[in-house]
């Protein structure tokens, strides 16, 4: 098992004939993902060819959805773009819709979660994450597939890097899936739903948190666990010497007056029992020590 | 990117929200003009991105331009909670009957719009929050619905505003909302709003913080950027497309995504508690692309900090592999060349990390060390900067 994908999760790119668009259909193509094809609005009936894949390109993903049946986009489409591709998959009743780009205003991103709240059919993972991946499965986005395979770890993060790092840690145990959430302040999967999903999914036996500053969904997250997750946690949260009122690379991570403080992370989880590492290593080896691996 | 006042002010002007005559000087000579331009008496308010000024003295009363000049004067130069008011803004004074608060912001926690709306106004209203909440409306609002008239009209009398001003702060409130929409604010603040004596609303103070990911909306906000306000270093970095945070210590730091170069500094300042209290002297990170030319930039920055002592390298290989990172190095120390005098620790793991720690076990540079792991990579940056 695995959560949101699967080893049958058919794939399209929305903004696939794109630089960024084509190398990472290459790459998903490579680790073994079922991409279906692409949306470029202009470019329907032309098609794409990328390591021997013949890959149809569609104005919209109703049409892909109809021609291909897929069940996930990954989008791919620069920030000016990004919210009606992301507006398109929602109108199509797209069930999975995961958003690499970085850079998306706010009010695009608060505006297309809420219309998909609206229309209650589409799961919006990211923006400005890495995706997520099943390893031996199904990768759908950036994240290298060749750092582990498929094991018992289930991992949710807001930070790309630190997860390739802590699957890189780990990577002898391997993971049911690993989620990328994304570090802008409007993400449309948050912890708590990657972290239901991972206690309802017998495969995965425990669970690995990363969070950063900024926003308080990791002590929304620690009182989720407290109430539901029986599966062991562990977490941690990057950000500690971060200054006040400076944001930190990701559009979300941002300490502002006495809110979103990692230690106020930290000990919110620790509170909820769940153990927290003062590092990625120190992090994995009480994984280690929990599963007795 | 937070505004001064008077930014925010000028922006509520354009999209209709009410306010004062008011012009900004940056000398005593101008606010005294400023002071003829406004006419009356006016307040010389100090210009700075820091709560509580009016305490320290950083707001003032003038009676006439003469005074105006003096009360700048006294002003400008002031050190408040660490900002030097470089800037006074110079508003019509107006008598004032009562004080509403009134604020539409990005509400993360929820992952939508909210409307902010309290009758007590003036004050700091996390105080108003934490002593009377009751007073306090918190009204969520749907991007995709926004706030027309009737919402206004709805929200004002939750909120409990007094029947003789509430068609006013109503219309105010729908104004306000263009602002936020309109300029892709993530808060848009207005305390205190006033009553004035004659019975007018008034946008008295405010706040605006923009959000800098819609820029390209916005050629017109870059003008809002206080360059002389920007550290050095940040300016130079942000010339280069370098995303960069000046800090308060010795090891500069390089890495790859957001998340990892966070934990880098954190991790850093652990080991750097062994070593003296070592601290990590920025934030940068380089992230996907790690090519020689950035490599370079991000390295020239970090030893133009005359607080750097080592330099820590930290990469983990995903999509970047490592050996693209090691030539990254190798080349930028090249082009830097006697530029480049700090030790250099290197820690590469991850895609195609044996080939990257070949290349550069290969070029044996004298100040470049490498270490296998983040925590012994950052324990020996840090030993180093403490020597």
């Amino acid at each position: 098992m695995s959560i949101f994908i699967n080893a049958d999760s058919k794939i399209i790119v929305q903004g696939m004939t794109g630089s960024e668009g084509t190398k990472h259909t290459r790459r998903m193509l490579a680790s073994g993902s079922k991409v279906v094809g692409g949306v470029t609005p202009g470019k329907g009936g032309q098609s794409v060819e990328i390591d021997g894949h013949n890959l149809p390109v569609f104005n919209t993903v109703g049409e892909a959805m109809a021609e291909t049946g897929a069940n996930v986009s990954v989008v791919f489409v620069p920030p000016k773009f990004a919210k009606a591709a992301v507006v398109d998959a929602i109108d199509a009743a797209m069930p999975l819709v995961v958003v690499i780009t970085e850079g998306i205003p706010v009010h695009d991103s608060a505006s297309f979660y809420a219309y998909s709240l609206t229309k209650g059919t589409t799961r919006i993972i990211g923006p400005n994450c890495p995706g997520l991946i099943s390893p031996g499965k199904s990768n759908v986005g950036i994240i290298p597939a060749n750092i582990t395979g498929s094991g018992p770890i289930g991992l949710v993060s807001k930070s790309g890097t630190l997860t390739y790092q802590m699957m890189f840690e780990l990577r002898d145990i391997g993971f049911s899936t690993a989620v990328g959430i994304g570090g802008d302040p409007v993400v449309g999967t948050t912890h708590i739903d990657c972290l239901r999903a991972f206690q309802d999914d017998p495969e995965t036996e425990a669970i690995v948190m990363i969070g950063e500053i900024g926003g308080d969904a990791e002590e929304r997250a620690a009182a989720f666990i407290a109430e539901y997750v029986t599966k062991p946690v562990v977490g941690y949260v990057a950000g500690f010497t971060a200054p006040e009122g400076k944001t930190m690379g990701h559009a979300g991570a941002i300490v502002s007056g006495s809110s979103g403080t990692a230690q106020g992370k930290k000990d919110a989880l620790e509170a909820a029992g769940v153990k927290v590492g003062q590092t990625p290593s120190e992090t994995a080896r009480l994984l280690r020590a929990i599963m007795g691996r | 990117m937070d505004l001064y006042e008077y930014q925010a002010r000028d922006l509520f002007e354009k999209h209709g929200v009410p306010v004062l005559p008011a012009a900004i000087a940056t000398t005593a000579d101008e606010a005294e003009a400023a002071a003829v331009k406004v006419g009356g008496k006016v307040v010389v308010k100090a210009q700075v991105k820091v709560g509580g000024r009016g305490k320290a003295g950083g707001v003032k009363l003038a009676v006439d331009p003469a005074d105006a000049r003096e009360k700048a004067s006294a002003i400008l130069g002031m050190d408040i909670k660490g900002h030097e008011v470089r800037t006074v803004m110079i508003a019509a004074a107006a008598p004032i009957e009562s004080e509403y608060y009134l604020a539409i912001l990005l509400d993360r926690s929820n992952r939508t719009f909210l409307v902010m709306a309290s009758v007590a106004g003036g004050m700091e209203i996390e105080e108003v929050a934490h002593t009377a909440p009751e007073k306090l409306a918190k009204i969520p609002v749907d991007s995709n619905v926004g706030i027309d008239l009737a919402r206004a009209t709805e929200i004002i009398a939750a909120a409990k505003f007094p029947a003789d001003v509430a068609d006013q702060v109503s219309a105010v409130l729908v104004k306000l909302w263009e602002t936020f929409v309109s300029e892709d604010a993530t808060l848009v603040e207005v305390n205190p709003l006033v009553k004035t004596s004659d019975g007018k609303i008034i946008a008295l103070d405010g706040k605006v913080t923009l959000d800098d990911n819609a820029g390209f909306r916005h050629p017109d906000h870059e003008a809002l950027v206080d360059q002389a306000a920007e550290n050095a270093l940040e300016a130079a970095a942000k010339a280069k497309n370098l995303n960069y945070v000046k800090l308060e210590g010795q090891v500069g730091i390089i890495g790859n995504g957001a998340g990892l170069v966070m934990s880098t500094l954190d991790v850093v300042a652990y080991a750097g508690e062994k070593f003296g209290g070592v601290r990590p002297a920025n934030f940068l990170d380089i992230g996907g692309g790690a090519s020689a030319q950035v490599m370079a930039d991000g390295l020239s920055i970090i030893l133009g900090d005359k607080d750097v002592k080592s330099v820590f390298v930290n990469v983990f290989g995903g999509i970047t592999a490592c050996d693209a990172v090691a030539n990254g190095i190798v080349q930028a120390l090249e082009l830097l060349g006697a530029q480049a005098t700090k030790p250099i620790v290197v820690r590469l793991d991850g895609n195609n990390v044996v080939e990257g720690r070949a290349i550069l076990t290969a070029a044996a540079h004298p100040l470049v060390e490498q270490l296998d792991t983040m925590d012994g990579a950052a324990n020996r940056a840090a030993e180093l900067a403490a020597k």
